[in-house]
């Protein structure tokens, strides 16, 4: 090798293998940091749902809950309409409405959390109040989920804000999956007869579904660890409920609320761990899903 | 192409050097052994606070209206919330550190040097709600009793009779009370339920006092803004907030009932009040808390907010930060009351600047 190209490999490597330091560096801090409240409660603060810091009684779980029902709603919107844009966009649309069209999608991951949050509380929440969420408690109000008194803000407001905010991402990446097939599978899919909708569903759609699946879990990371639009649409308050109408708290919200001003060290102590959980459920999910990635591809 | 990518890579490296050495060169600057010869050469000294940020809008104003009277100093200030500012004091990355709520004994004693909570501001917390059904001209009236059992979810419908019998010449409609707090840590928080905790033995029970205590009903909303949406979208919900972010927003909030005939409205007067009637409880390191006074005419819930100094100080900052003091509580505390906040009774005022000379320039 040549002395640069040495040099070059070196720092590829070096620059490589610091990011996992880095990765590792964190989760260090953060279990050091919440080591005293990890352990005053012990495992106990996993499966907590208690948090009062007068009494300073800490658990986490109703914000694990907060987050993982926020953002299965999100995930639950968001793909459809993701997968429906990205087919359109791929496979239907005239370039001219496509190219544009397809710009204005992407603009939507550029907008800040701030202003997602913003139009949310002023415009998504009261519209969901006044709209949507007596119509979700008329037909479908046997069921637990659409109980309650209706204020908008809530798991339900949070959820929808979380889809619009992951839906670009999954679109966008679902679309680039979608080119990536070969052109030929098409033709040949529509020279055995089949129509467009069978073409799509056998040539792209089956083909692409590991990449999808990527784009979801990417869209899913995104709405995991979303804070700013979350506290402004979720009512801020830890509990387990069934209803969607409810207000909860998610990890990332009660990190943004509490950090600040939080003032006995177990309580700071307490937060770090909330961080530390948000990390883990994180790794578990983003870990599930890829397995599933695997074992699909390997079916394919 | 290879030669301009080394040339342009070793030029930024450059800059990058000469970036971090005049940074270097700043820090040094800022510290006491170097800085006499240096600030003669025009740069102003620089003064880190940060801390609270209830009082955030009032010091910005002083900060920059002070560069006028002393142009060779520059204050600045991070308003990271009152926690942080305790945390960063502590830990002396700043010069001065700022608190809605007085440091507490734990965290006094972490404090190497001797700690002055010096009282800059009052500051008042104002109940404000939403009922479209009533006039703008009389406002609600409300006890300190009768909120907190709204707050703890005890009284849930507007035309509840113990709401009625305060308010006999308003109409009250049939609609459920929502009720809206801070959902982040705050000083606004602790004000209003340290009061709710003295004048309701069960609140103080049940909920206790704090900065985030855990609300047994209602929506949180971040910050006196997301209170005051969560307040202005829902029909039939009510909210505390600070006064001076009410009067700016012309937000209408409750007259309190203070005893069986006195009805006080939250004005720069009747909070100002508060402090007064309470002069003769204020020890002196000023840690008091002035909710629910004795005079009936004072809002009672009222609150100082605090500078923290060191003693001893550093001697060139310590005499500017000294100069500063003194002028706040002279023009300073005029400009306040235009701000939303409360001047400190002149007898306070000649107690803090006595406290505040006392600091030790070493």
């Amino acid at each position: 090798m040549r002395s640069s190209d040495k040099l070059f490999y070196y720092l590829l490597k070096t620059l490589a293998w610091g990011v996992v330091g880095l990765l590792a560096a964190m989760v260090l801090v953060v279990l050091w940091m919440s080591w005293e409240a990890l352990g005053h409660f012990g495992l106990r603060f996993f499966v907590d749902a208690s948090w009062d810091s007068w009494r300073e009684e800490f658990g986490a779980l109703a914000f694990i809950y907060g987050t993982l029902v926020t953002s299965f709603i999100a995930v639950l919107l968001a793909v459809p309409v993701s997968l429906a844009v990205a087919l359109y966009l791929n496979e239907l649309a005239p370039p001219w409405i496509a190219r544009p069209l397809g710009f204005f999608v992407e603009m939507l991951a550029a907008i800040p959390s701030i202003v997602y949050g913003l139009w949310g509380l002023f415009v998504l929440a009261p519209f969901l109040r006044d709209h949507v969420q007596p119509l979700l408690a008329t037909y479908l109000g046997f069921l637990p989920f659409f109980q309650g008194p209706q204020m908008g803000v809530g798991l339900l407001g949070a959820g929808v804000i979380l889809a619009i905010m992951i839906i670009p991402t999954i679109a966008s990446i679902s679309r680039e999956v979608f080119k990536s097939v070969p052109e030929s599978l098409r033709e040949a899919a529509l020279g055995l007869g089949a129509t467009r909708w069978e073409m799509l569903r056998i040539a792209v759609l089956r083909v692409a579904l590991s990449g999808v699946m990527g784009a979801v879990v990417l869209g899913l990371g995104r709405a995991l660890g979303e804070t700013m639009a979350v506290t402004m649409l979720i009512g801020n308050r830890p509990q387990i409920v069934w209803s969607l109408f409810e207000s909860g708290q998610t990890m990332a919200s009660i990190l943004a609320n509490q950090y600040a001003e939080a003032d006995s060290s177990l309580h700071l102590s307490a937060l770090t761990a909330v961080g530390l959980a948000l990390f883990v459920v994180s790794l578990v999910i983003n870990s599930l899903a890829r397995w599933i990635i695997w074992r699909m591809q390997r079916v394919v | 192409m290879r030669v301009n990518f080394w040339s342009m890579a070793s030029g930024s490296l450059l800059s990058l050097l000469l970036v971090a050495w005049t940074q270097v060169g700043c820090f040094g600057g800022s510290h006491s052994e170097a800085s006499p010869s240096k600030r003669t050469s025009g740069r102003p000294l620089l003064i880190n606070g940060a801390g609270a940020s209830f009082p955030f809008p009032l010091y910005a104003h002083w900060f920059s209206s002070y560069r006028e009277v002393d142009p060779s100093l520059r204050i600045n200030y991070q308003s990271i919330g009152s926690g942080g500012g305790i945390r960063q004091f502590l830990a002396g990355t700043t010069d001065f550190g700022a608190t809605d709520a007085p440091m507490t004994e734990e965290e006094l004693a972490q404090a190497r040097n001797q700690v002055l909570h010096v009282p800059t501001a009052l500051g008042a917390v104002v109940v404000t709600y939403n009922l479209p059904e009533l006039g703008g001209e009389e406002p609600l009236h409300l006890s300190g009793p009768l909120i907190a059992q709204i707050f703890m979810g005890r009284v849930t419908n507007w035309s509840d009779p113990q709401i009625q019998e305060l308010n006999p010449k308003l109409t009250l409609p049939d609609r459920s009370i929502i009720t809206a707090h801070r959902s982040d840590g705050s000083g606004t928080t602790a004000v209003f339920t340290d009061y709710l905790a003295q004048i309701s033995p069960e609140w103080a029970e049940t909920v206790g006092k704090g900065k985030a205590v855990r609300f047994p009903t209602g929506l949180g909303g971040k910050g006196n803004e997301g209170v005051t949406s969560l307040v202005r979208q829902n029909p039939g919900s009510i909210g505390y907030v600070e006064f001076n972010y009410a009067l700016i927003n012309q937000m209408r909030v409750a007259a309190l009932l203070t005893d069986s005939e006195t009805v006080v409205r939250p004005t720069v007067e009747s909070i100002t009040l508060a402090a007064e009637s309470a002069l003769s409880q204020i020890p002196e390191d000023f840690r008091v808390s002035i909710v629910n006074p004795q005079n009936p005419k004072a809002y009672p819930i009222a609150a100082f907010t605090y500078f923290l100094l060191h003693s001893p100080m550093d001697p060139v900052k310590g005499e500017k930060l000294m100069s500063f003091i003194q002028w706040a509580m002279g023009p300073g505390q005029e400009a306040a009351s235009g701000l939303g906040y409360a001047p400190l009774p002149a007898p306070l005022v000649e107690r803090v600047l006595s406290s505040v000379r006392s600091i030790e320039l070493l």
